[in-house]
């Protein structure tokens, strides 16, 4: 399936360099989720580790910090790849090593 | 949903979309396709491309074998809409709910074959943990599952890790059965591109 890497590459591009209304060097840093402050290092944070645990106080504090419904929207989308990269970037290593020993 | 432009900033051309959706189904517009429509060159476009890829491209797992990947990455994940129109997909593609059940209430026990075992085991971990070993991939390789079948597993671990997150940090309404029935018969027939 050598096209999920043409297609994630084209996803993380698109969140990450293309136009958007968070800067792209916010859309960096939750992706990374590193680098961030306030309320929206919480919110990033629950989002990349635990989002089940995500409240309607979070965004709302995130949205008190002065960022738009709009920027919230793309900063969620970039932690939320960004962590589910950082897993299959993980498993795709270990499945490296684990052929290159057999 | 926890963001209002999610539920009602979509353009017009979109509205309309949605409206033709809840006359035909007589049900409420998903929330899944809401996210998805919304300023969709940002996320919704290269993200279904994506999905379409792993979940109905050429691999080969079956289609019910990647829904239930699916469910079960999401039931990890404490996702409840994800978890159940996923094992309702597998469900119907199996044409076994029973096995799907099984699976999602132990997987060690279930009557399935070994390579998916392993391989949903893998994926349990590394959604829990967020990574996995040599020694876990190996695991997986010993019951016969090949790298390809390993590397699309993969895929579709990405996929869900990834729309969990957003299902949960958004708050997904989670509807009734009717409305995931229905959900679980459109995905099968016509994917997610």
């Amino acid at each position: 399936m050598s096209d999920i890497n043409r297609t994630h590459k084209a996803l993380v591009a698109r969140i990450l360099e293309g136009d958007g209304r968070a800067s792209h060097a916010q859309r960096r840093a939750a992706f990374a989720n590193a680098g961030l402050a306030g309320p929206l290092s919480t919110l990033i944070g629950k989002v990349a580790t635990h989002a089940y645990q995500v409240m309607d106080e979070d965004i709302a504090a995130a949205s008190t910090s002065g960022l738009s419904e709009d920027q919230i929207f793309e900063l969620v989308v970039c932690a939320a790849i960004g962590q589910a990269t950082r897993q299959y970037d993980s498993a795709l290593a270990a499945l490296d090593a684990a052929t290159r020993r057999s | 949903m926890r963001l209002a432009i999610l539920d009602s900033g979509h353009s017009l051309r979109t509205k309309v979309l949605f409206a033709f959706i809840r006359t035909v189904s007589r049900l409420p517009v998903p929330d899944a396709i809401k996210l998805n429509r919304y300023r969709p060159d940002f996320y919704g476009r290269p993200m279904r491309t994506l999905t379409q890829e792993a979940m109905r491209g050429p691999s080969a797992w079956s289609v019910g074998d990647r829904e239930l990947m699916g469910a079960v990455v999401s039931q990890t994940n404490e996702c409840e809409v994800c978890t159940k129109t996923h094992a309702g997909v597998a469900a119907l593609a199996y044409g076994d709910e029973s096995k799907v059940s099984a699976v999602l209430s132990d997987l060690e026990t279930a009557a399935i074959e070994e390579p998916l075992r392993a391989t949903l085991r893998m994926l349990r971990k590394l959604t829990r943990e967020h990574a996995v070993n040599a020694d876990d991939m190996r695991a997986v390789l010993s019951t016969g599952a090949s790298r390809a079948q390993i590397e699309d597993a993969l895929a579709v671990g990405f996929t869900f890790n990834t729309v969990d997150r957003l299902s949960r940090t958004f708050g997904w309404f989670v509807s009734g059965p009717k409305a995931f029935q229905a959900g679980a018969k459109f995905l099968l027939a016509r994917g997610y591109g």
